[in-house]
Protein backbone atom coordinates (compact mmCIF):
# COMPACT_ATOMS: atom_id res chain seq x y z
CA UNK A 1 0.00 0.00 0.00
CA UNK A 2 1.42 3.32 -1.03
CA UNK A 3 -0.71 5.52 1.18
CA UNK A 4 -0.43 5.39 4.94
CA UNK A 5 -3.55 5.83 7.01
CA UNK A 6 -5.72 5.00 4.01
CA UNK A 7 -8.51 2.50 4.40
CA UNK A 8 -9.35 2.52 0.72
CA UNK A 9 -7.16 3.14 -2.28
CA UNK A 10 -8.22 3.13 -5.91
CA UNK A 11 -5.37 2.53 -8.33
CA UNK A 12 -5.72 3.05 -12.06
CA UNK A 13 -9.40 2.10 -12.32
CA UNK A 14 -10.67 1.90 -15.87
CA UNK A 15 -14.20 1.04 -16.87
CA UNK A 16 -16.16 1.15 -20.10
CA UNK A 17 -19.84 0.56 -20.74
CA UNK A 18 -20.14 -0.50 -24.36
CA UNK A 19 -18.23 2.06 -26.40
CA UNK A 20 -18.31 4.68 -23.69
CA UNK A 21 -15.22 4.87 -21.53
CA UNK A 22 -16.41 6.22 -18.20
CA UNK A 23 -13.37 5.85 -15.97
CA UNK A 24 -9.91 6.32 -17.50
CA UNK A 25 -7.48 5.49 -14.75
CA UNK A 26 -8.87 6.75 -11.46
CA UNK A 27 -6.40 7.06 -8.57
CA UNK A 28 -7.91 8.00 -5.24
CA UNK A 29 -6.82 7.50 -1.65
CA UNK A 30 -9.49 7.58 1.06
CA UNK A 31 -8.14 8.46 4.50
CA UNK A 32 -9.35 6.69 7.58
CA UNK A 33 -11.72 8.59 9.84
CA UNK A 34 -12.17 11.48 7.42
CA UNK A 35 -14.87 12.53 5.03
CA UNK A 36 -13.97 12.47 1.37
CA UNK A 37 -16.40 14.05 -1.03
CA UNK A 38 -16.34 13.07 -4.68
CA UNK A 39 -17.66 15.87 -6.86
CA UNK A 40 -18.09 16.17 -10.60
CA UNK A 41 -20.72 16.71 -13.23
CA UNK A 42 -23.53 14.25 -13.87
CA UNK A 43 -22.60 11.23 -15.89
CA UNK A 44 -18.91 11.39 -14.96
CA UNK A 45 -19.10 8.01 -13.26
CA UNK A 46 -19.21 9.00 -9.60
CA UNK A 47 -21.77 6.37 -8.63
CA UNK A 48 -19.90 3.85 -10.76
CA UNK A 49 -16.82 4.60 -8.68
CA UNK A 50 -18.73 3.82 -5.47
CA UNK A 51 -19.92 0.53 -6.92
CA UNK A 52 -16.31 -0.37 -7.64
CA UNK A 53 -15.40 0.18 -4.02
CA UNK A 54 -18.19 -2.18 -2.97
CA UNK A 55 -17.18 -4.80 -5.51
CA UNK A 56 -20.58 -4.54 -7.21
CA UNK A 57 -18.86 -3.72 -10.51
CA UNK A 58 -15.55 -5.18 -11.64
CA UNK A 59 -13.15 -2.72 -13.28
CA UNK A 60 -11.69 -3.38 -16.74
CA UNK A 61 -8.28 -2.55 -15.31
CA UNK A 62 -6.87 -1.37 -11.99
CA UNK A 63 -7.15 -2.27 -8.35
CA UNK A 64 -9.46 -1.37 -5.49
CA UNK A 65 -7.59 -1.86 -2.23
CA UNK A 66 -9.77 -1.90 0.87
CA UNK A 67 -7.91 -2.46 4.14
CA UNK A 68 -5.04 -4.10 2.28
CA UNK A 69 -7.24 -6.44 0.23
CA UNK A 70 -7.85 -6.13 -3.48
CA UNK A 71 -11.63 -6.13 -3.86
CA UNK A 72 -11.41 -7.06 -7.54
CA UNK A 73 -9.80 -10.38 -6.60
CA UNK A 74 -12.14 -11.27 -3.76
CA UNK A 75 -14.91 -13.79 -4.25
CA UNK A 76 -17.92 -15.06 -2.30
CA UNK A 77 -17.37 -15.27 1.45
CA UNK A 78 -14.32 -12.97 1.54
CA UNK A 79 -16.16 -10.27 -0.35
CA UNK A 80 -19.14 -10.73 1.94
CA UNK A 81 -16.90 -10.36 4.98
CA UNK A 82 -15.38 -7.19 3.59
CA UNK A 83 -18.80 -5.74 2.83
CA UNK A 84 -19.84 -6.06 6.46
CA UNK A 85 -17.50 -3.11 7.09
CA UNK A 86 -19.52 -0.91 4.77
CA UNK A 87 -22.74 0.95 5.20
CA UNK A 88 -24.30 2.34 2.05
CA UNK A 89 -26.91 4.98 1.44
CA UNK A 90 -28.00 4.67 -2.17
CA UNK A 91 -29.03 7.48 -4.46
CA UNK A 92 -32.68 6.43 -4.42
CA UNK A 93 -32.28 5.08 -0.85
CA UNK A 94 -32.93 1.55 -2.29
CA UNK A 95 -35.42 0.71 0.45
CA UNK A 96 -37.23 -2.59 0.17
CA UNK A 97 -40.56 -1.34 -1.07
CA UNK A 98 -42.58 -4.32 0.07
CA UNK A 99 -41.34 -4.00 3.66
CA UNK A 100 -42.40 -1.40 6.22
CA UNK A 101 -39.97 1.21 7.52
CA UNK A 102 -39.51 -0.85 10.67
CA UNK A 103 -38.78 -4.06 8.76
CA UNK A 104 -36.42 -2.23 6.43
CA UNK A 105 -34.31 -1.00 9.30
CA UNK A 106 -34.54 -4.29 11.17
CA UNK A 107 -33.53 -6.35 8.15
CA UNK A 108 -29.74 -6.22 8.57
CA UNK A 109 -30.09 -7.08 12.26
CA UNK A 110 -32.45 -9.97 11.57
CA UNK A 111 -30.41 -11.39 8.72
CA UNK A 112 -26.88 -10.70 9.85
CA UNK A 113 -27.01 -11.11 13.62
CA UNK A 114 -28.58 -13.48 16.11
CA UNK A 115 -30.06 -10.64 18.10
CA UNK A 116 -33.32 -11.60 19.87
CA UNK A 117 -36.49 -10.03 18.47
CA UNK A 118 -37.07 -7.81 21.52
CA UNK A 119 -33.57 -6.37 21.26
CA UNK A 120 -33.99 -5.75 17.53
CA UNK A 121 -37.21 -3.88 18.26
CA UNK A 122 -35.47 -1.82 20.91
CA UNK A 123 -32.51 -0.92 18.71
CA UNK A 124 -34.69 -0.01 15.74
CA UNK A 125 -36.92 2.15 17.92
CA UNK A 126 -33.85 3.96 19.26
CA UNK A 127 -32.57 4.64 15.73
CA UNK A 128 -35.99 5.80 14.61
CA UNK A 129 -36.04 8.24 17.46
CA UNK A 130 -32.49 9.43 16.75
CA UNK A 131 -33.38 10.22 13.17
CA UNK A 132 -36.73 11.74 13.99
CA UNK A 133 -38.72 8.99 12.32
CA UNK A 134 -40.87 7.87 15.24
CA UNK A 135 -44.44 7.21 14.21
CA UNK A 136 -43.65 6.16 10.68
CA UNK A 137 -42.47 2.62 11.42
CA UNK A 138 -45.58 1.04 9.90
CA UNK A 139 -45.47 3.05 6.71
CA UNK A 140 -44.20 1.70 3.42
CA UNK A 141 -41.39 3.45 1.51
CA UNK A 142 -43.85 4.59 -1.17
CA UNK A 143 -45.71 6.58 1.51
CA UNK A 144 -42.61 8.52 2.58
CA UNK A 145 -41.21 11.82 1.35
CA UNK A 146 -37.76 12.00 -0.25
CA UNK A 147 -36.10 13.25 2.92
CA UNK A 148 -37.67 10.58 5.07
CA UNK A 149 -36.55 7.89 2.65
CA UNK A 150 -32.97 9.13 2.96
CA UNK A 151 -33.22 9.06 6.72
CA UNK A 152 -34.62 5.53 6.70
CA UNK A 153 -31.78 4.57 4.33
CA UNK A 154 -29.23 6.06 6.72
CA UNK A 155 -30.89 4.35 9.69
CA UNK A 156 -30.60 1.03 7.87
CA UNK A 157 -26.98 1.68 6.90
CA UNK A 158 -26.07 2.44 10.53
CA UNK A 159 -27.57 -0.70 12.05
CA UNK A 160 -24.48 -2.87 11.81
CA UNK A 161 -22.07 -0.18 13.04
CA UNK A 162 -20.09 0.13 9.80
CA UNK A 163 -16.53 1.45 9.66
CA UNK A 164 -16.96 3.01 6.25
CA UNK A 165 -20.09 4.75 5.07
CA UNK A 166 -20.77 5.46 1.42
CA UNK A 167 -23.34 8.08 0.52
CA UNK A 168 -24.54 8.39 -3.03
CA UNK A 169 -26.01 11.87 -3.45
CA UNK A 170 -27.54 12.09 0.00
CA UNK A 171 -29.34 15.38 -0.52
CA UNK A 172 -30.57 15.19 -4.10
CA UNK A 173 -34.20 16.23 -4.27
CA UNK A 174 -34.31 17.69 -0.78
CA UNK A 175 -35.18 21.26 0.10
CA UNK A 176 -32.42 23.39 1.71
CA UNK A 177 -33.75 22.92 5.24
CA UNK A 178 -33.93 19.17 4.86
CA UNK A 179 -30.52 18.89 3.24
CA UNK A 180 -29.07 20.97 6.04
CA UNK A 181 -30.62 18.52 8.48
CA UNK A 182 -29.14 15.59 6.60
CA UNK A 183 -25.67 17.18 6.83
CA UNK A 184 -26.18 17.88 10.48
CA UNK A 185 -27.15 14.26 10.98
CA UNK A 186 -24.03 13.06 9.12
CA UNK A 187 -21.85 15.30 11.16
CA UNK A 188 -23.34 14.22 14.46
CA UNK A 189 -23.33 10.51 13.72
CA UNK A 190 -19.78 10.69 12.41
CA UNK A 191 -18.61 12.52 15.52
CA UNK A 192 -20.25 9.87 17.62
CA UNK A 193 -19.32 6.77 15.66
CA UNK A 194 -16.06 7.87 14.04
CA UNK A 195 -16.59 6.18 10.70
CA UNK A 196 -14.85 7.00 7.45
CA UNK A 197 -17.27 8.44 4.96
CA UNK A 198 -17.28 8.84 1.23
CA UNK A 199 -19.92 11.13 -0.17
CA UNK A 200 -20.80 11.56 -3.81
CA UNK A 201 -22.55 14.86 -4.13
CA UNK A 202 -23.82 17.58 -6.38
CA UNK A 203 -24.55 19.87 -3.53
CA UNK A 204 -21.51 22.10 -3.83
CA UNK A 205 -20.46 24.32 -2.15
CA UNK A 206 -22.56 23.34 0.88
CA UNK A 207 -20.91 19.97 1.03
CA UNK A 208 -17.53 21.75 1.45
CA UNK A 209 -18.35 22.41 5.09
CA UNK A 210 -18.62 18.72 5.71
CA UNK A 211 -15.64 17.59 3.63
CA UNK A 212 -12.14 16.93 4.88
CA UNK A 213 -11.06 16.09 1.35
CA UNK A 214 -12.59 16.86 -1.98
CA UNK A 215 -11.92 14.78 -5.06
CA UNK A 216 -12.87 16.21 -8.43
CA UNK A 217 -13.79 13.60 -11.02
CA UNK A 218 -13.68 14.94 -14.55
CA UNK A 219 -13.29 13.16 -17.87
CA UNK A 220 -12.77 9.84 -16.20
CA UNK A 221 -9.87 10.81 -13.92
CA UNK A 222 -9.53 12.38 -10.49
CA UNK A 223 -8.18 15.84 -11.30
CA UNK A 224 -7.39 16.68 -7.72
CA UNK A 225 -7.95 15.27 -4.26
CA UNK A 226 -7.25 17.91 -1.63
CA UNK A 227 -8.68 19.77 1.34
CA UNK A 228 -11.24 22.48 0.49
CA UNK A 229 -8.61 25.19 1.15
CA UNK A 230 -6.03 23.57 -1.11
CA UNK A 231 -8.66 23.13 -3.76
CA UNK A 232 -9.42 26.83 -3.75
CA UNK A 233 -5.73 27.71 -4.05
CA UNK A 234 -5.01 25.23 -6.82
CA UNK A 235 -3.63 26.76 -10.03
CA UNK A 236 -4.60 23.98 -12.43
CA UNK A 237 -6.87 25.61 -15.07
CA UNK A 238 -9.48 22.88 -14.96
CA UNK A 239 -9.69 22.98 -11.18
CA UNK A 240 -9.73 26.79 -11.22
CA UNK A 241 -12.62 26.76 -13.67
CA UNK A 242 -14.48 24.35 -11.42
CA UNK A 243 -13.82 26.39 -8.27
CA UNK A 244 -14.93 29.56 -9.97
CA UNK A 245 -18.12 27.97 -11.12
CA UNK A 246 -18.73 26.70 -7.63
CA UNK A 247 -18.02 30.07 -6.07
CA UNK A 248 -20.70 31.52 -8.27
CA UNK A 249 -23.03 28.94 -6.90
CA UNK A 250 -21.87 29.68 -3.38
CA UNK A 251 -22.96 33.28 -3.88
CA UNK A 252 -26.45 32.34 -5.02
CA UNK A 253 -26.67 29.76 -2.32
CA UNK A 254 -25.94 32.36 0.36
CA UNK A 255 -28.75 34.48 -0.99
CA UNK A 256 -30.96 31.44 -0.85
CA UNK A 257 -30.02 30.87 2.78
CA UNK A 258 -30.66 34.50 3.65
CA UNK A 259 -34.05 34.33 2.02
CA UNK A 260 -34.77 31.22 3.96
CA UNK A 261 -33.69 32.82 7.23
CA UNK A 262 -35.94 35.78 6.52
CA UNK A 263 -38.80 33.38 5.94
CA UNK A 264 -39.29 34.34 2.31
CA UNK B 1 -19.31 -11.99 -44.77
CA UNK B 2 -16.75 -11.69 -41.98
CA UNK B 3 -19.01 -9.25 -40.20
CA UNK B 4 -21.87 -11.71 -40.47
CA UNK B 5 -19.71 -14.44 -38.98
CA UNK B 6 -18.57 -12.12 -36.22
CA UNK B 7 -22.16 -11.28 -35.36
CA UNK B 8 -23.08 -14.94 -35.34
CA UNK B 9 -20.12 -15.71 -33.09
CA UNK B 10 -20.96 -12.85 -30.74
CA UNK B 11 -24.57 -13.98 -30.55
CA UNK B 12 -23.49 -17.55 -29.86
CA UNK B 13 -21.10 -16.43 -27.14
CA UNK B 14 -23.70 -14.24 -25.47
CA UNK B 15 -26.18 -17.13 -25.44
CA UNK B 16 -23.54 -19.41 -23.92
CA UNK B 17 -22.77 -16.75 -21.34
CA UNK B 18 -26.45 -16.45 -20.43
CA UNK B 19 -26.80 -20.20 -20.05
CA UNK B 20 -23.68 -20.33 -17.90
CA UNK B 21 -24.96 -17.49 -15.76
CA UNK B 22 -28.31 -19.21 -15.38
CA UNK B 23 -26.52 -22.40 -14.30
CA UNK B 24 -24.59 -20.52 -11.64
CA UNK B 25 -27.84 -18.82 -10.61
CA UNK B 26 -29.55 -22.18 -10.03
CA UNK B 27 -26.54 -23.50 -8.16
CA UNK B 28 -26.47 -20.62 -5.67
CA UNK B 29 -30.25 -20.63 -5.29
CA UNK B 30 -30.14 -24.30 -4.30
CA UNK B 31 -27.09 -23.80 -2.08
CA UNK B 32 -28.99 -20.93 -0.44
CA UNK B 33 -31.63 -23.40 0.79
CA UNK B 34 -29.04 -25.02 3.05
CA UNK B 35 -27.43 -21.85 4.33
CA UNK B 36 -28.17 -20.49 7.78
CA UNK B 37 -30.00 -18.60 9.17
CA UNK B 38 -32.91 -20.93 8.37
CA UNK B 39 -36.22 -19.13 8.36
CA UNK B 40 -39.57 -20.78 7.93
CA UNK B 41 -41.73 -17.66 7.55
CA UNK B 42 -40.43 -16.60 4.10
CA UNK B 43 -41.10 -20.13 2.81
CA UNK B 44 -44.63 -20.13 4.22
CA UNK B 45 -45.24 -16.73 2.64
CA UNK B 46 -44.05 -18.00 -0.72
CA UNK B 47 -46.17 -21.14 -0.42
CA UNK B 48 -49.10 -18.82 0.06
CA UNK B 49 -48.13 -16.78 -3.01
CA UNK B 50 -47.22 -19.68 -5.29
CA UNK B 51 -49.49 -22.41 -3.98
CA UNK B 52 -52.52 -21.16 -2.11
CA UNK B 53 -53.38 -18.26 -4.38
CA UNK B 54 -53.09 -20.50 -7.46
CA UNK B 55 -55.76 -22.85 -6.12
CA UNK B 56 -58.75 -21.21 -7.82
CA UNK B 57 -57.18 -21.06 -11.25
CA UNK B 58 -55.94 -24.66 -10.97
CA UNK B 59 -59.37 -25.81 -9.76
CA UNK B 60 -61.22 -24.30 -12.71
CA UNK B 61 -58.63 -25.32 -15.28
CA UNK B 62 -58.63 -28.87 -13.92
CA UNK B 63 -62.43 -29.04 -13.85
CA UNK B 64 -62.91 -27.86 -17.41
CA UNK B 65 -60.05 -29.89 -18.84
CA UNK B 66 -61.53 -32.99 -17.20
CA UNK B 67 -65.00 -32.11 -18.47
CA UNK B 68 -63.84 -31.57 -22.03
CA UNK B 69 -61.86 -34.81 -21.89
CA UNK B 70 -65.03 -36.55 -20.72
CA UNK B 71 -66.98 -35.00 -23.57
CA UNK B 72 -64.46 -35.66 -26.33
CA UNK B 73 -63.57 -39.11 -24.96
CA UNK B 74 -67.20 -40.16 -24.74
CA UNK B 75 -68.00 -39.36 -28.37
CA UNK B 76 -64.70 -40.66 -29.75
CA UNK B 77 -64.77 -43.90 -27.79
CA UNK B 78 -68.42 -44.45 -28.69
CA UNK B 79 -67.40 -44.68 -32.35
CA UNK B 80 -65.48 -47.82 -31.44
CA UNK B 81 -68.01 -49.00 -28.92
CA UNK B 82 -65.52 -48.53 -26.12
CA UNK B 83 -67.29 -45.98 -23.88
CA UNK B 84 -66.33 -48.15 -20.95
CA UNK B 85 -62.70 -47.14 -21.33
CA UNK B 86 -63.50 -43.48 -20.69
CA UNK B 87 -62.23 -43.62 -17.11
CA UNK B 88 -58.95 -45.03 -18.27
CA UNK B 89 -58.56 -42.46 -21.07
CA UNK B 90 -59.32 -39.49 -18.83
CA UNK B 91 -57.18 -40.72 -15.94
CA UNK B 92 -54.12 -41.57 -18.01
CA UNK B 93 -54.11 -38.39 -20.01
CA UNK B 94 -54.56 -36.34 -16.87
CA UNK B 95 -52.08 -38.10 -14.63
CA UNK B 96 -49.35 -38.63 -17.19
CA UNK B 97 -49.49 -35.45 -19.21
CA UNK B 98 -52.18 -32.85 -18.79
CA UNK B 99 -52.07 -32.60 -15.01
CA UNK B 100 -48.41 -31.70 -14.56
CA UNK B 101 -48.04 -29.79 -17.84
CA UNK B 102 -51.13 -27.63 -17.55
CA UNK B 103 -50.50 -26.97 -13.86
CA UNK B 104 -46.96 -25.93 -14.77
CA UNK B 105 -48.18 -23.64 -17.53
CA UNK B 106 -50.88 -22.06 -15.38
CA UNK B 107 -48.44 -21.47 -12.53
CA UNK B 108 -45.93 -19.99 -14.96
CA UNK B 109 -48.52 -17.53 -16.19
CA UNK B 110 -49.80 -16.68 -12.76
CA UNK B 111 -46.73 -16.85 -10.54
CA UNK B 112 -43.70 -16.97 -12.86
CA UNK B 113 -44.52 -13.57 -14.28
CA UNK B 114 -44.91 -12.08 -10.82
CA UNK B 115 -41.65 -13.63 -9.59
CA UNK B 116 -39.80 -12.17 -12.59
CA UNK B 117 -41.37 -8.75 -12.17
CA UNK B 118 -40.73 -8.68 -8.42
CA UNK B 119 -37.06 -9.67 -8.71
CA UNK B 120 -36.57 -7.42 -11.75
CA UNK B 121 -37.97 -4.37 -9.97
CA UNK B 122 -35.77 -5.11 -6.97
CA UNK B 123 -32.81 -5.21 -9.33
CA UNK B 124 -33.48 -1.96 -11.18
CA UNK B 125 -34.28 -0.07 -7.99
CA UNK B 126 -30.93 -1.17 -6.50
CA UNK B 127 -32.61 -3.23 -3.78
CA UNK B 128 -30.54 -6.29 -4.70
CA UNK B 129 -27.37 -4.17 -4.61
CA UNK B 130 -28.47 -2.98 -1.19
CA UNK B 131 -28.81 -6.59 -0.03
CA UNK B 132 -25.33 -7.38 -1.29
CA UNK B 133 -23.94 -4.33 0.43
CA UNK B 134 -25.45 -5.48 3.69
CA UNK B 135 -23.71 -8.80 3.06
CA UNK B 136 -27.08 -10.53 2.86
CA UNK B 137 -26.94 -13.26 0.24
CA UNK B 138 -29.67 -12.25 -2.26
CA UNK B 139 -30.02 -15.84 -3.46
CA UNK B 140 -30.67 -17.15 0.02
CA UNK B 141 -32.90 -14.26 0.98
CA UNK B 142 -34.90 -13.84 -2.22
CA UNK B 143 -34.72 -16.91 -4.44
CA UNK B 144 -34.24 -19.97 -2.23
CA UNK B 145 -37.57 -19.63 -0.36
CA UNK B 146 -39.29 -19.43 -3.74
CA UNK B 147 -37.55 -22.60 -4.92
CA UNK B 148 -38.57 -24.53 -1.80
CA UNK B 149 -42.12 -23.20 -1.88
CA UNK B 150 -42.49 -24.04 -5.54
CA UNK B 151 -41.16 -27.59 -5.08
CA UNK B 152 -43.67 -28.10 -2.27
CA UNK B 153 -46.60 -26.40 -3.96
CA UNK B 154 -46.52 -27.64 -7.52
CA UNK B 155 -46.94 -31.39 -6.83
CA UNK B 156 -49.89 -30.56 -4.56
CA UNK B 157 -51.45 -28.28 -7.15
CA UNK B 158 -50.94 -31.02 -9.75
CA UNK B 159 -52.66 -33.52 -7.47
CA UNK B 160 -55.59 -31.15 -7.06
CA UNK B 161 -55.71 -30.61 -10.81
CA UNK B 162 -55.84 -34.38 -11.39
CA UNK B 163 -58.53 -35.04 -8.83
CA UNK B 164 -60.73 -32.19 -9.98
CA UNK B 165 -60.14 -33.23 -13.60
CA UNK B 166 -61.17 -36.80 -12.89
CA UNK B 167 -64.33 -35.57 -11.19
CA UNK B 168 -65.03 -33.28 -14.16
CA UNK B 169 -64.64 -36.20 -16.55
CA UNK B 170 -66.93 -38.26 -14.35
CA UNK B 171 -69.52 -35.50 -14.22
CA UNK B 172 -69.72 -35.15 -17.99
CA UNK B 173 -68.96 -38.71 -19.14
CA UNK B 174 -71.15 -40.47 -16.56
CA UNK B 175 -73.68 -38.09 -15.08
CA UNK B 176 -74.36 -35.91 -18.12
CA UNK B 177 -73.89 -38.30 -21.03
CA UNK B 178 -75.01 -41.42 -19.25
CA UNK B 179 -71.88 -43.56 -19.37
CA UNK B 180 -71.43 -46.42 -16.94
CA UNK B 181 -70.34 -45.34 -13.48
CA UNK B 182 -68.81 -48.66 -12.58
CA UNK B 183 -66.84 -48.89 -15.83
CA UNK B 184 -65.49 -45.33 -15.42
CA UNK B 185 -64.26 -45.98 -11.91
CA UNK B 186 -62.91 -49.47 -12.43
CA UNK B 187 -61.01 -48.70 -15.67
CA UNK B 188 -59.64 -45.61 -13.99
CA UNK B 189 -58.37 -47.67 -11.07
CA UNK B 190 -56.98 -50.50 -13.10
CA UNK B 191 -55.14 -48.45 -15.72
CA UNK B 192 -53.29 -45.94 -13.55
CA UNK B 193 -50.15 -47.54 -12.16
CA UNK B 194 -47.84 -46.36 -9.41
CA UNK B 195 -45.29 -45.56 -12.13
CA UNK B 196 -47.73 -43.08 -13.69
CA UNK B 197 -48.23 -41.27 -10.41
CA UNK B 198 -44.47 -41.24 -9.89
CA UNK B 199 -43.92 -39.77 -13.33
CA UNK B 200 -46.54 -37.15 -12.60
CA UNK B 201 -44.76 -36.02 -9.45
CA UNK B 202 -41.28 -36.14 -11.00
CA UNK B 203 -42.58 -33.90 -13.76
CA UNK B 204 -44.22 -31.46 -11.43
CA UNK B 205 -41.09 -31.15 -9.28
CA UNK B 206 -38.96 -30.54 -12.38
CA UNK B 207 -41.42 -27.93 -13.63
CA UNK B 208 -41.45 -26.28 -10.21
CA UNK B 209 -37.69 -25.83 -10.38
CA UNK B 210 -37.80 -24.71 -14.01
CA UNK B 211 -40.43 -22.03 -13.37
CA UNK B 212 -38.64 -20.37 -10.46
CA UNK B 213 -35.23 -20.82 -12.05
CA UNK B 214 -36.07 -19.24 -15.40
CA UNK B 215 -38.40 -16.53 -14.15
CA UNK B 216 -36.24 -15.41 -11.22
CA UNK B 217 -33.11 -15.57 -13.38
CA UNK B 218 -34.60 -13.30 -16.03
CA UNK B 219 -35.58 -10.80 -13.36
CA UNK B 220 -32.31 -11.05 -11.46
CA UNK B 221 -30.18 -10.35 -14.53
CA UNK B 222 -32.57 -7.87 -16.15
CA UNK B 223 -29.88 -5.16 -16.10
CA UNK B 224 -27.52 -7.37 -18.10
CA UNK B 225 -29.98 -7.99 -20.92
CA UNK B 226 -30.10 -5.75 -23.96
CA UNK B 227 -32.14 -2.61 -23.26
CA UNK B 228 -32.80 -4.01 -19.83
CA UNK B 229 -33.46 -0.67 -18.21
CA UNK B 230 -36.39 0.62 -16.24
CA UNK B 231 -39.97 -0.52 -16.35
CA UNK B 232 -39.77 -1.45 -20.01
CA UNK B 233 -36.76 -3.68 -19.38
CA UNK B 234 -38.64 -5.48 -16.62
CA UNK B 235 -41.76 -5.87 -18.72
CA UNK B 236 -39.71 -7.33 -21.57
CA UNK B 237 -37.90 -9.67 -19.18
CA UNK B 238 -41.25 -10.82 -17.76
CA UNK B 239 -42.60 -11.63 -21.20
CA UNK B 240 -39.41 -13.52 -22.06
CA UNK B 241 -39.48 -15.36 -18.77
CA UNK B 242 -43.04 -16.62 -19.30
CA UNK B 243 -42.38 -17.60 -22.91
CA UNK B 244 -39.09 -19.35 -22.15
CA UNK B 245 -40.38 -21.23 -19.12
CA UNK B 246 -43.55 -22.30 -20.93
CA UNK B 247 -41.50 -23.72 -23.79
CA UNK B 248 -39.03 -25.23 -21.32
CA UNK B 249 -41.91 -27.02 -19.55
CA UNK B 250 -43.09 -28.57 -22.81
CA UNK B 251 -39.56 -29.60 -23.81
CA UNK B 252 -38.83 -31.00 -20.36
CA UNK B 253 -42.15 -32.86 -20.48
CA UNK B 254 -41.09 -34.61 -23.66
CA UNK B 255 -37.64 -35.44 -22.30
CA UNK B 256 -38.93 -36.79 -18.98
CA UNK B 257 -41.67 -38.80 -20.68
CA UNK B 258 -39.20 -40.36 -23.11
CA UNK B 259 -36.83 -41.22 -20.28
CA UNK B 260 -39.42 -42.69 -17.94
CA UNK B 261 -41.77 -44.50 -20.30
Amino acid sequence: MTCENCCIELIGIEKSFGDQKVLRGVNLPIRRGFTTVIVGESGQGKSVLLKHILGLIAPDAGQVIVEGQDVTRLRGPELKKLRTRFGVLFQGAALFDSLTVFDNIALPLRERTRMPAAEVREKVRATLELLDLSGSEDKYPAQLSGGMKKRVGLARALQLNPEILLFDEPTTGLDPVRSHEVYQMFHETQQKLGYTSIIVSHDIPKIFNLADYIALLHEGVIQICATPEELQRCEKPLVRAFVERVMGKMYSSEIEDLELAAGL
Amino acid sequence: MIEWLENLGAKGLSILKEIGRAGVFLFWSVVGIFRPPFKIMPIIKQIHVIGATSFTVIFFTGAFVGMVLGLQGHYTLRMFGAEGALGSAVALSLVRELGPVLTGLMVTGRVGSSICAEVGIMRISEQIDALECMAIDPYRYLISPKVVASILSLPLLTAIFNIVGLMGGFLVGVRLLGGSEGAYLSTMKSSVMAADIRMCFIKSICFAILIVWICADRGYWVHKSRNGFGAEGVSRATTHAVVISSVAILVADYVITSLLL
